[in-house]
């Protein structure tokens, strides 16, 4: 059975949630992850949706394509209001916080507002949306992410959402006293962050994936952990699960 | 920095409030007599979301008066900001996002304009903005956050940090947001302007409060015993709002929760245009859809009755 990257993404990033916790997530691989883990291993984990949305259960084939549609809310305990639902993880409520794809350097800084200088940017992208808010109110934040060079750079051009900044504790000296981008899990493998230089570093390669392939695809050096270990490549049970959620394969490709 | 000082200016925002009418009395117009309200050079607040109770009944009357001059903000800004900065009537944007959704792409009116220069694009994390708005609607001029910190959107509007006075920790003084007008749609309301949403709150009822003048369209009339009966739905009091406005599919091709669905083959062919021309696909939109029909049922009758229904059976479907 052929795994999509989508599929790959959502799978991995699904096994990183634990039960009876909380996860911030949003539309895409994270939310694919977010079911997933309930369907498995966690089903008391807590799903909230940025348009502010607690607890949907959302209609296998009707999935949401944003996070404040009436496909995000089905079947929710609450909706609180947006600006509610983030001062919720201001607050310290949430475990977890998913964000998908953007330009991302080796301290897990990403970019999703312009390449190239802000005000005259040669490619302007959509902007924040939310993920500026979840990397920095979430106790740990997970980055879910197909892996190509033209994403990992050695420097964002603008920093979004801050990983850990300069690196060290810039993250806790610019005021950023909790939380932090604690997996970046990617199509090649699973990355970490080093304790003191807050480097990212390889610390699982997905089935098939080699170092060699991950420094082709990474615009920065890459760090590999001494403990280098293998993903377990995805189940028939999980990609069963995926498929029936996603029958006409919207969002897992 | 782009923020300017009457922004956050939270005594000239009382004043304005303290001087004009607040009436208990009846609010309901035309969309034509709710838009004269705006002024060239005004920021008006959107509310909703993306494309979930967008005021478009509201844009749509706008528009057609050829305004210059606007600043658009909204939380997540779909296609009305396009028509806004192609329509010329809008030269400066605040937002957290801008584009239809994910299966749309990047905005490429967005890139073309701000890439170029004519329009400003001024960002702020969702968050950020959400509390611009509720900072305004609490009438102080800044609130506390832990959010943006340490980011480059600190720089975009020149966001400041305050020490706590408390802990002696670095704190992001969100600047309040005070628009001079608020438009939103919501589901039903009375004549005196008492409002009810279902669904989303989204970020309207403190919109509604920051603004200096709020106009209003709703699905839906009902009585003022209706609006008695279920008081603690209300989230908009009737003297807050300066006009009112009946206008059923208000937000229509964009999503009214529990009315109708949004339209995504509707944004389909919409991109397409803007792919095949550029500026000028939206150009050639706003002529069909914006200037060309004479009222709104007229606009509403250029998707045809059978969408119409068919978007509120799937509501229905999604809601109950």
């Amino acid at each position: 059975m052929t795994v999509t990257a989508n599929e790959l993404l959502a799978v991995m990033g699904a096994r990183e949630l634990r039960d009876n916790s909380t996860v911030f997530t949003g539309v895409g691989a994270p939310m694919m992850a977010s079911v997933l883990a309930q369907r498995l291993h966690a089903p008391r984990l807590t799903m909230m949706v940025e348009g502010g949305v607690i607890a949907p259960m959302w209609k296998p084939g009707e999935l949401p394509i944003s996070t404040n549609e009436m496909r995000a809310a089905y079947r929710a305990q609450m909706l609180p209001g947006i600006t509610e639902a983030f001062l919720l993880a201001q607050r310290g409520f949430f475990d977890v916080g998913f964000i998908g794809g953007a330009q991302i350097d080796r301290f897990g800084n990403l970019n999703t507002s312009a390449i190239g200088g802000y005000a005259r940017p040669k490619v302007r992208l959509p902007g924040s949306g939310g993920a500026n808010d979840i990397i920095s109110l979430c106790r740990e934040v997970m980055i879910l992410t197909v892996h190509e060079k033209r994403r990992f750079t050695e420097r964002v051009d603008f920093v979004t959402s801050p990983g850990y900044l300069e690196g060290g504790d810039s993250r806790r000296r610019h005021g950023l006293l909790f939380g932090g981008v604690s997996r970046v899990v990617t199509t090649l493998g699973i990355f970490g962050f080093e304790a003191t230089s807050r480097r990212m570093q390889l610390l699982a390669l997905h089935p098939g994936a080699t170092v060699e392939q991950v420094r082709e695809n990474t615009g920065f050096e890459v760090l590999v952990s001494p403990h280098l270990t293998a993903t377990t490549p995805p189940t028939e049970q999980e990609l069963s699960i995926l498929r029936m959620l996603d029958p006409k394969r919207q969002f897992i490709g | 920095m782009t923020i300017a000082p009457r922004e956050y200016d939270f005594q000239a925002a009382r004043q304005r409030l303290e001087t004009k009418p607040k009436s208990a009395g009846p609010k309901l117009g035309s969309l034509e007599d709710a838009v004269v309200r705006i002024k060239d050079g005004d920021h008006l607040a959107l509310g909703g979301c993306l494309f979930s109770r967008t005021p478009l009944a509201l844009v749509w009357a706008l528009l057609r008066r050829r305004p210059k001059g606007l600043t658009f903000s909204r939380n997540l800004m779909c296609y009305e900001g396009e028509w806004g900065m192609v329509a010329g009537a809008v030269d400066r944007v605040v937002t957290s996002w801008m584009g239809i959704g994910l299966p749309w792409g990047l905005s490429r009116i967005q890139r073309e304009v701000v890439e170029g220069g004519r329009v400003e694009f001024e960002e702020w994390s969702h968050l950020g903005l959400g509390l611009r708005y509720r900072a305004a609607a609490m009438g102080v001029p800044f609130l506390p956050s832990l959010t943006m910190l340490g980011s480059d959107l600190m720089g975009v509007g020149g966001s400041k940090t305050i020490e706590c006075p408390y802990t002696g920790h670095t704190l992001h003084a969100v600047p309040a947001l005070f628009p001079d007008v608020a438009l939103i749609h919501v589901q039903r309301a009375d004549r005196l302007g008492n409002c009810q949403i279902d669904g989303y709150p989204h970020m309207d009822a403190d919109i509604v409060r920051a603004a200096a003048t709020v106009l209003v369209t709703t699905e839906e009339i009902v009585s003022e015993d209706e609006i008695r009966l279920h008081a603690d739905r209300t989230i908009i009091p009737g003297f807050l709002v300066d006009a009112l406005v009946h206008a059923p599919f208000g937000s229509y091709p964009h999503e009214g929760y529990g009315a109708y669905d949004a339209e995504p083959e509707h944004f389909t062919a919409y991109v397409e245009g803007i792919q095949r021309r550029g500026a000028a696909g939206v150009a050639d939109y706003l002529e069909r859809y914006v200037y060309g029909p004479r009222s709104h049922a007229d606009y509403l009758a250029l998707f045809g009755q059978a969408q119409l229904d068919d978007a509120a059976a799937r509501a229905r479907m999604l809601t109950t």
